[in-house]
């Protein structure tokens, strides 16, 4: 068959489709539990399970900040946590209109014979995993394939097998009934120009495509998740507008109309360029036939976490701030951000070299 | 947004994405006048001419020189033989064309060949030589080129099949690029056959992953390509038929699934439906916004009321040039959308299919 038309078909295509709805986006609050550790380090928070499900339920609750989006994606642990009354953070999601995602990738491990890059393990039982999630509400699932930039990287081969990788995860997500976010994130370390970024994920995205077409993925209830096209992060910067040119012109050139929403993982930038570049590209004056959006981890909950601290005191000051950026960037995924209203925490650098989940 | 074209892009870049873009405005298609010497042949027999160069250059002469013509054609296709030929007046084809505001284009292909250890399937030749054959057409004032492979349903189509047509394709695209000609990406899907419409679809959605995936591997830059796809329809000897709107409902689908945004515009062949089949199916494309210019690149959908008109005497001439410019003006009015079919003749609606038809 040429495109997977199962059961969940029809389901598929509208969640994918309400996920991309403009003005809205997705929180990632699917760090596992030794990522998350690090952000609960920098604040000398214990990595234990109530602070995890603190910080989650400070995120989760923050008045009004849930309209702005459309779906937040989950570590495991998270999709089975409480509110402190008791309550599925699941059904404080569905209740506010959210869709509960889930991450279904088990990390990522080096591909032997190449300069240190990698895939992404996580198909045992994945289809089986996915049932589980999808009867505990979940409805979409992201998994997160890695590329870098370097002299003879990425090869040949670490594109091909980080695309079949995605393309497999796609059609089992489809065949049990949750919507697969792509993720083939092409990491900005290395001293490299805009123009290579450029060039590496339009071939990336080709593959990608390519691949997913292959396995018979039903495009209309997928979502994309790429880097945005920037220079390398040993390279000198440039402007939103340069970034948006670059970027938007990359994936009309791989990606098909088909695909309702592509929603941009931030890498290392900081919240208020995140949200710049955002705005950038919803502005640009060309035809975009997929929504501009967001899943952003680092550049929503930065200030928040900061702000937070781990103290009870503090939490209706940090749920302020994390209203703060997701107001901003659902403001960019319709290029209506004014910009300015960000403080140092909202511009400091969130690059960290070598950086892993 | 130039700064986006650094990427995969050679000398021709600029004026690639113009020619791409003006051929691809509102409105306008493509006449697809390349017939072979052989092939055109086999159209002036129908009318009782011999195929003499004279009779060639008559005929074309009569297309050319349509008054209006250019405000429904945006390009015209045309065979070597005429690219450097003159019209019956004594000035140059390309100049008549440039001058009715109509781009010139060239095949460039040589013609299907059997495909060794194919399911009895062909290959497009034509490679050998392309780059300095696209110079010289540039040179020539040709600023477009077509190369036509094809796909056949009932033999397969084996994979080796749609390996070779769209990696020739994509050779072929990026050999024109580099030469200063826009190139028009044709993998025809014929329309022999007796397989259902999800067959098609099927199909065309394989054909289509690989076509692209083999021009990303080439560098080939979207911005200035055109398309020119076969409509997802049933098979010919399929006993269900289509409605346009089910051709619509498919073929749109099929570009969505397939086609990037990059692309500036989609030129539907006509391969063997009536004229005014392949007008209604046009228009029923064309009833939403799409994110690339759908329109037409019509040989025999165009021109075969018009032929018969002429029958190959000077003073029918005007008569056909009529019927011609009624078929472009009924085209680019589905190009819009906002055919209604009014008037027809029953000439228009006769079926040219022709079972195992070959250029």
């Amino acid at each position: 068959m040429s495109a997977f038309v199962g059961k969940y078909a029809d389901e598929l295509i509208k969640t994918a489709k309400y996920i991309a709805t403009p003005g809205k986006g997705i929180l990632a609050a699917d760090e596992s539990t030794g990522t998350i550790g690090k952000r609960l380090a920098s604040i000398n928070v214990e990595n234990i399970e109530s602070n995890r499900q603190a910080l989650r339920e400070l995120l989760f609750t923050s008045p009004n900040a849930l309209s702005y989006l459309s779906g937040v994606i989950l570590f495991e642990e998270t999709l089975y946590q409480k509110t402190s009354g008791g309550k599925p953070f699941v059904d404080v999601l569905i209740e506010n209109s959210v869709i509960p995602g889930i991450k279904v990738d088990k990390g990522t491990v080096e591909i032997a014979g190449t300069n240190s890059e990698t895939t992404t393990q996580g198909f045992d039982s994945l289809g089986a995993r996915c049932q589980q999630y999808y009867k505990a509400g979940a409805r979409f699932a992201k998994w997160r394939a890695v590329l870098r930039i370097g002299p003879t990287e990425p090869s040949e081969l670490a594109i091909q097998q980080n695309a079949q990788g995605l393309a497999r995860y796609a059609i089992i997500c489809q065949e049990n009934g949750l919507v697969p976010i792509v993720e083939p994130e092409v990491l900005t370390d290395g001293d490299h120009d805009i123009k290579k970024c450029a060039a590496v994920t339009e071939k990336v995205l080709a593959a990608v495509y390519k691949a997913l077409n292959d396995h018979h993925v039903l495009l209309e209830g997928t979502l994309l998740k790429p880097n945005m096209v920037t220079p390398g992060s040993d390279s000198p910067k440039v402007t939103p507008e340069v970034i948006a040119e670059y970027t938007v012109a990359a994936l009309r050139r791989t990606v098909p109309p088909a695909v309702p929403g592509i929603v941009f993982l931030s890498g290392g930038q900081s919240e208020e360029e995140a949200t710049l570049n955002l705005n950038a590209m919803n502005k640009l004056e060309v035809v975009k036939p997929w929504t501009l959006s967001f899943s952003f981890g680092r550049a929503l909950q930065q200030s928040t976490i900061k702000k937070w601290a781990g103290k009870k005191d503090n939490v209706p000051a940090a749920q302020q701030a994390f209203l703060a950026r997701c107001k901003a960037n659902s403001a960019a995924t319709l290029g209506k951000y004014a910009g300015g209203n960000a403080d140092a925490a909202a511009s400091e650098s969130l690059y960290v070299k070598g950086y892993k989940y | 947004m130039a700064v986006s074209f650094t990427i995969r892009a050679g000398t021709y870049a600029d004026e690639l994405v113009k020619t791409a873009k003006t051929i691809a405005s509102p409105g306008r298609g493509i006449l697809a006048m390349d017939e072979s010497n052989a092939t055109c042949g086999k159209r002036l027999a129908s009318i009782g001419l011999e195929n003499t160069e004279a009779n060639r250059q008559a005929y074309r002469t009569l297309l050319v020189t349509a008054p209006g013509l250019g405000q429904y054609i945006s390009g015209a296709i045309l065979f070597e033989e005429t690219l450097y030929q003159s019209t019956t007046d004594g000035k140059k084809m390309v100049d008549v064309l440039v001058a009715q505001n109509i781009m010139p284009g060239i095949k460039v292909d040589k013609g299907l060949v059997p495909l060794a250890g194919s399911n009895d399937e062909s290959w497009c030749q034509g490679l050998d030589g392309l780059a300095s054959r696209c110079a010289a057409y540039y040179q020539q004032g040709a600023r477009f080129a077509k190369w036509r492979t094809v796909v056949s349903i009932p033999n397969g189509p084996s994979a080796l099949a749609v390996k070779e047509a769209a990696w020739g394709l994509a050779r072929y695209a990026a050999i024109a690029q580099d030469n200063g000609l826009v190139p028009i990406v044709e993998p025809e899907i014929l329309l022999d056959g007796d397989h259902g419409i999800e067959r098609t679809f099927e199909v065309a959605q394989k054909v289509w992953a690989e076509v692209f995936f083999y021009m990303a591997e080439n560098n080939v830059m979207y911005e200035g390509i055109l398309l020119k796809p076969s409509m997802v329809t049933p098979g010919a000897e399929c006993k269900e038929k289509a409605t346009p709107e089910q051709v619509a409902e498919y073929t749109l689908k099929l570009l969505h699934r397939r086609i990037p945004p990059a692309v500036p515009g989609i030129m539907f062949l006509s391969g063997g439906q009536s004229e005014v089949e392949a007008t209604l199916n046009l228009n029923a494309m064309n009833q939403r916004p799409n994110p690339w210019h759908v329109s037409f690149s019509y040989a025999r959908a165009l021109q075969n009321t018009c032929l018969k008109t002429w029958g190959g005497r000077p003073e029918n001439v005007k008569a056909a040039q009529d019927t011609l410019l009624v078929r472009a003006k009924a085209n680019s009015l589905a190009q819009l959308g906002k055919y209604t079919g009014e008037g027809e003749s029953a000439e228009a609606k006769e079926g040219m299919y022709v079972k195992n038809y070959s250029y």
